[in-house]
């Protein structure tokens, strides 16, 4: 005779509830060919759901990420490259489709910006450390403070 | 003072930035359609799903492309614009009914008014996401030749018709005379 051991059934239940997949909202069937599989999911993690701003389409409920999940899928699947869906949407959408925008004269700022400020950032650093260097020293006044007098 | 001048600047400059910023409407998507030739598009119908709706029907003169739905509350709020504007203004108004259950549709339009020459029926929503359609009521302002010169994103009213789209029809049709 077999006891019921309720705690490995909530066990059990638990790890397939927080199982990931369990979760997923994204009704489209896995591609056959895992390298297109990976395409499409890193493609619906990549653009932007329109409707919802600050989601992509893998993570929006709204129905139109659903039509743009589809139609990714159905692009993948038929062999397009990477690119080629990409500048499908862009057609369509514009830039702000992509959360990470293309290199191009409108959004050159965008990415060159994180580098001129580090260097901007780094040139005041040296010249602030290079100009503290510049003084004369006043290590010995802190080590040895004033005398006190009186005593 | 001089040694203040360049943090003043760089604050004035990152606040002028700031303002500037939080001024723009972060929901506001220009579409890249914009001096471009139409997607082209063939819908049935939603009068007669038998016929087509496509854009050689668009064609000859200006006209309007409305993307509405019957689940959409902006297109109640502009609804009775539309109807006006197919009284009064001489422009053709064709409909683009997204994602929408027909048979709503046409209650809607029998009981609002129908202010579209045609609805076409795009149902899966293809035709809406190669007109870069995101959000109900869409109205897209296409020339003669098939070419779109504005879209408007949110409920058609009369101060948006009078700013936006009398100047671009008056210039088109004097363009295309």
């Amino acid at each position: 005779m077999t006891r019921v051991r309720p705690l490995r059934w909530i066990t059990g239940l638990l790890l397939v509830l927080l199982a990931p997949g369990s979760w997923a909202l994204d009704p489209e069937p896995p591609l056959a060919d895992p390298a297109r599989q990976a395409l499409y999911e890193q493609l619906t993690h990549e653009v932007r759901c329109l409707v919802c701003q600050n989601q992509t389409v893998a993570d929006s409920t709204a129905p139109l990420a659903a039509d743009l999940r589809r139609e990714i899928h159905a692009m993948v699947a038929g062999g397009r490259s990477e690119d080629e869906i990409k500048t499908f949407l862009l057609d369509r959408y514009g830039d702000f489709v992509l959360y990470r925008p293309r290199l191009q004269a409108s959004t050159v700022m965008l990415w060159l910006a994180p580098v001129l400020l580090l260097l901007a950032g780094a040139l005041t650093l040296g010249v602030v450390v290079w100009r503290r260097a510049a003084l004369p020293s006043d290590q010995d006044a802190d080590e040895n403070p004033p005398a006190t007098t009186g005593t | 003072m001089t040694r203040f001048l360049l943090p003043i600047v760089a604050l004035a400059l990152l606040v002028a930035l700031l303002v500037v910023g939080l001024n723009r409407d972060p929901g506001y998507v220009p579409s890249p359609l914009i001096g471009r030739q139409a997607p082209a598009f063939s819908l049935p119908r939603l009068d007669d799903p038998a016929r087509t709706l496509s854009n050689q029907d668009l064609a000859g003169d200006v006209a309007l492309l409305n993307v509405w739905a019957t689940w959409c509350s902006g297109c109640r709020q502009e609804h009775p614009y539309l109807v006006e504007l197919a009284r009064t203004s001489g422009v053709r108004i064709f409909g683009l009914n997204w994602k929408d259950d027909p048979g709503l549709a046409r209650q809607w339009l029998a009981t609002l008014g129908d202010p579209y020459v045609a609805t076409g029926v795009d149902q899966d929503g293809r035709a809406a996401i190669d007109w870069g359609v995101y959000g109900a009521p869409e109205t897209f302002l296409v020339d003669a030749q098939g070419k779109v010169l504005y879209k408007h994103i949110a409920p058609l009213n009369a101060a948006v018709w009078q700013q936006e789209f009398l100047p671009r029809i008056r210039q088109a049709r004097e363009a295309g005379r």
